[in-house]
């Protein structure tokens, strides 16, 4: 079967969602926060913890203010789309489940080189670390391929699969295109066509010159400590809510602060306002704040506990 | 005899663990057979990017018949302990012989242990070998406990003969050993069986995998030479990166491709950088340019179109990273140009060295206050010197260093170059990294020898001064190696340089002896390679002078000499006696036997003549030392050989005429001291 080729971004993600979804994976969507990775939706973070099995699929919106290039870059920008799966536990046939979603997006496997090369995944800031490979099409890597063995500092049992797809990287390849901002964003055969710069060569340059030049580092620094106190408080109270009786704890509210806190970060980061020795005490700090919710979360019943 | 065949299939192993793995693998599984009583004639393991494989020719059917004879209790031993005896082996009163012994009569049981079979065995070690497979980083995978590499997907263990192939009885985690594997993953991905290994690698073959990675590599390198021979290319060599390829593919089909002519003027360290590091491709320079102008990547497989669309896709990634590294080179240059080096320089203000000795600026400043007082000591221009020392850490800053630090150095030689510094000074900012290990060039350039010196002084003096010092196998500073280039560039190049004078020039507060010591450590291991004993380094490291290492290596070669010879060897058995005498004779008498010694108390023609030869011979090993020549100062020692000797054969030393005794301990004394003056005899051994 030759699969036959999309004809643009919106095309490659909807294939994606389809195939996924055909084989089982619940169709979430975006997370509604600033995230640096589709990593932080607590959908992968916090759901890879615990015993209970999970399949999802999700674009996510990723920032990465310190890669903004006012949109000039052909690959580079502080805003672009993750595709993001976990599958707990990770199923026997996970390469090939991969391997089949190349195809379905229109990579002909007899006629590209695809190649796992070694490429072990670590995030200081969740305290998670897994082994696993950077998929290479032709040369390109257009995915990371990671067993999740620790997230927030707890051993994951079982081990989820996780695949990550930097979307316009790989669309840019599928589709042939060299600059990003010259890719159809939908099918150039539309009345209105549009492409990826006239979604989001603005919002670039927009982004570009807030996050470099005019964030308040002050009131981001503020910002920083308040989520980092908000992500406390939440985790203090008592699991029984008083209100209702029921045992509640507050795990995704408290994850909220934490993925504010790592965002505010990344932000004072391209600020530049962090030197190095600095850096690697925020890191733990944003470590700290993922570790205890991960503490908490297995304490909930989508963390795997039962009374 | 059966032959063992093993292939454990996996997802995709790293590269740079593979032929590792295959070595553990053979090792740990014969070391298991071997320990459980089996013989075998030969082993081999093989690797691939998704398998291990071992075959072990030449088994026996099953391990021998062991037996085991124990002694017991004494027939008339109270009946508790033979009952004990008899519930430890396992046997029956009457099957106990009964021998007599001095103490009288004794129980004695044969124990046999019936041979295993073979199969029994190799499942026995396998599952072993697996569960604690020594792999550098292992990981759990779906639901199971099982660590390994990468998902374990099947095991094939069989043995074979003439009558067949019989499975190995084993079962890890619900992997049920077998006699099939798979082919290559997109050429031919179907399961097959295999009757042995000949079988086995012939079916792989047919499969699209090459098993040997010597082989794959060598179908690399032959493939890659033969394309660019055609070409009227070269391949450039790089053994690592052939061996990182033939652990990539198990199909290795090469491919050539063009370097757009927009990248060719980029120095040709950069291509090759870029290529290899992100793209793990091979430099291919047109020998009449010298330059590299293609590159050959290696596809694991075979297409219709005869690989143009994997090349088209490669050359469009190395476009896009070249693209990169040439809008890095120009910016740089253009800094350089504009500004030279300093504006970089000024900037390693804002990189931490390390948080308690500073920024890479602070340690520049420090480096070339170092390499300016240094410089005197190499025969260099201070002033030079100084000003290279400034600048050769300001690649650091540079984009293109930040991209490949592998670069850092190199590219400060073009940037120093571009910005109209002095040859010596661009030479120095790429050599005085160096020598990086024991094989590495030892820079002879004079500027560029100071600033070496500096840069690692520095370095040890610092991490010294705040207490990080390498503990066991734990350097992460590599300090260790930074000791190692000073000690050749001051040897090589023929420095004469004490040590405690630099440690002092550097500025930093240190305990110089700790850190003297730290060198000799270094410097005795340095000399051990190079054939030198360690006990005559330490007779040298002992004495005034130790930190001037051409002194003490100087000295350590002659005395080396000097013992090989015949006069040495005695010498040192003469040195020893007398040392052990005088030794022996303070401390019994408390005091220290150290002058005084005269002529006139002599009572033999031997002892006389020791006077006659040690005063003679003292100065003259004393004017020799005075001009480091050692070898004269040996063929002194040497010449006190016959007359030790013969003083030894003749002379009492401990007589009851004290005035005699005590003049004879003082002359014993000249000889120690003599002696001394060139090496510390008492560390010889032997």
């Amino acid at each position: 079967m030759t699969p036959t080729k999309p004809t643009s971004f919106q095309d490659i993600i909807l294939r994606l969602q389809a195939y996924w979804s055909a084989k089982g994976c619940a169709i979430m969507q975006p997370y509604d926060m600033e995230v640096g990775a589709g990593t932080f939706h607590p959908a992968t973070t916090l759901r890879s913890l615990g015993s209970r099995p999970w399949a999802t699929a999700y674009v996510q919106p990723s920032r990465r203010p310190t890669d903004g290039r006012y949109g000039e870059n052909p690959n580079r920008m502080q805003h672009y789309y993750q595709y993001q799966v976990l599958i707990k536990p990770s199923p026997p046939d996970l390469q090939e489940l991969y391997l089949g979603s190349l195809e379905a997006i229109g990579i002909d496997m007899a006629l590209h080189d695809i190649r796992f090369v070694e490429d072990d995944w670590e995030s200081p800031t969740l305290g998670a670390w897994g082994l696993g490979w950077e998929v290479w099409c032709d040369g390109m890597e257009v995915s990371q391929f990671t067993y999740f063995q620790q997230v927030g500092g707890h051993d994951c049992h079982p081990v989820s699969g996780e695949l990550t797809y930097g979307l316009e990287r790989l669309a840019m390849y599928v589709l042939g295109i060299d600059h990003v901002m010259d890719m159809p964003f939908n099918d150039p055969q539309n009345p209105i066509a549009l492409t990826y710069a006239d979604v989001f060569k603005q919002t670039e340059e927009e982004y570009a010159r807030w996050n470099f030049d005019v964030a308040d580092t002050e009131v981001l620094l503020r910002h920083f400590e308040d989520a980092e106190a908000a992500c406390a408080t939440i985790l203090a109270q008592e699991p029984i809510d008083p209100k209702t009786g029921k045992r509640i704890i507050m795990a995704h509210p408290a994850y909220d602060q934490c993925i504010k806190a790592s965002h505010l970060f990344n932000l004072l980061d391209a600020r530049g306002v962090i030197s190095v020795t600095e850096r690697q005490a925020y890191i733990g700090r944003v470590r700290a704040l993922a570790k205890q919710c991960a503490d908490a979360f297995v304490m909930t019943e989508a963390g795997g506990y039962s009374a | 005899m059966p032959d063992l065949l093993i292939e454990l299939f996996s997802e995709e192993i790293p590269a740079r663990m593979q032929t590792r793995a295959a070595e553990d693998l053979k090792t740990r599984v014969t070391n298991g057979l071997v320990e459980a009583g089996l013989t075998y004639s030969g082993a081999a393991g093989f690797s691939t990017p998704r398998r291990l494989t071992l075959t072990v020719h030449g088994l026996p059917e099953e391990s021998p018949l062991v037996r085991e004879e124990r002694k017991g209790p004494r027939v008339d031993a109270p009946e508790k302990a033979i009952e004990g005896f008899l519930r430890g082996t396992g046997l029956s009163r009457d099957q106990l012989a009964i021998r007599d012994e001095k103490k009288g009569q004794v129980y004695f049981a044969t124990i046999e242990t019936p041979g295993r079979p073979t199969a029994q065995i190799v499942g026995a070690v396998l599952e072993n070998v697996i569960r604690n497979f020594p792999w550098p980083k292992s990981m759990r995978w779906g639901s199971g406990s099982l660590r390994w590499v990468r998902p374990l997907h099947s095991i094939l263990c069989f043995l074979s003969d003439e009558s067949g192939a019989k499975i190995v009885d084993l079962d890890i985690d619900g992997i049920r050993a077998g006699d099939s594997t798979c082919g290559h993953r997109f050429l031919n991905p179907k399961r097959f069986s295999v009757s042995n290994f000949e079988d086995y690698a012939a079916k792989l073959k047919q499969s699209f995998v090459i098993l040997d990675a010597a082989e794959r590599a060598e179908v690399i390198w032959q493939e890659a030479s033969n394309q660019a021979f055609a070409l009227g290319l070269e391949l450039v060599e790089d053994r690592g990166l052939l061996a990182e390829v033939a652990g990539l593919v198990e199909w290795p089909v090469v491919l050539l491709g063009r370097i757009e002519e927009q990248f060719l003027d980029l120095p040709p360290e950069v291509l090759q950088a870029s290529m290899k590091e992100h793209q793990k491709f091979f430099s291919l320079r047109n020998p009449k340019t010298g330059r590299i102008e293609y590159f050959a990547t290696v596809a694991n497989r075979e297409t219709a179109d005869q690989g143009a669309t994997i090349l088209s896709g490669n050359q469009k990634v190395l476009a896009a990273r070249l693209a990169d590294a040439k809008f890095f080179w120009e910016n740089d240059l253009r800094i350089a140009k504009s500004h030279g080096l300093t504006l970089w320089a000024d900037s390693l203000e804002n990189v931490t060295f390390h948080n308690k000795l500073g920024s890479q600026k602070q340690r520049v400043d420090r480096m070339a206050g170092l390499a300016q007082s240094l410089a005197p000591y190499v025969g260099a221009d201070t002033d030079l010197a100084a000003q290279a020392a400034q600048v050769v850490k300001a690649d650091l800053a540079s984009e293109m260093v930040c991209e490949f630090p592998e670069l850092q150095g190199l590219m400060g030689r073009y940037y120093a170059s571009a910005a109209g510094l002095p040859d010596a000074v661009a030479q120095a900012v790429q050599s005085h990294y160096s020598p990086l290990g024991p094989s590495d060039t030892v820079p002879s350039e004079s500027v560029s020898v100071s600033v070496a010196l500096a840069d690692k002084i520095d370095m040890l003096a610092g991490f010294w001064s705040i207490d990080e010092k390498p503990t066991g196998s734990k350097d992460p500073f590599a300090l260790r190696r930074a000791a190692l280039g000073v000690i050749r560039l001051l040897l090589e190049n023929k420095i004469t340089m004490p040590l405690t004078e630099a440690f002092a020039l550097s500025g930093s507060k240190i305990d110089t002896s700790d850190l003297l010591g730290f060198f000799h450590d270094r410097l005795k291991v340095f000399l051990r390679d190079q054939g030198l004993r360690h006990d005559v380094i330490d007779a040298c490291v002992s004495l005034k002078g130790n930190d001037d290492l051409l002194l003490v290596v100087n000295r350590a070669k002659a005395l080396s000499e000097f013992l090989a010879s015949e006069d040495g060897g005695n010498l040192v058995q003469g040195f020893k006696r007398a040392n052990n005498i005088l030794a022996q004779a303070e401390e019994k008498d408390g005091v220290e036997y150290s002058y005084g010694a005269d002529v006139k108390f002599s009572q033999s023609d031997e002892e006389r003549e020791l006077f006659a030869a040690l005063e003679v011979q003292s100065k003259v090993i004393k004017s020799a030392l005075k001009l480091e020549d050692f070898s004269k100062a040996m063929s002194g020692m040497a010449a006190l050989r016959a007359p030790v000797d013969a003083f030894f054969e003749a002379v009492q030393v401990n007589t009851d005429n004290e005035v005699v005794r005590r003049n004879r301990l003082n002359l014993l004394n000249l000889i120690r001291a003599t002696c001394r003056a060139v090496a510390d005899l008492t560390k010889i051994e032997g």
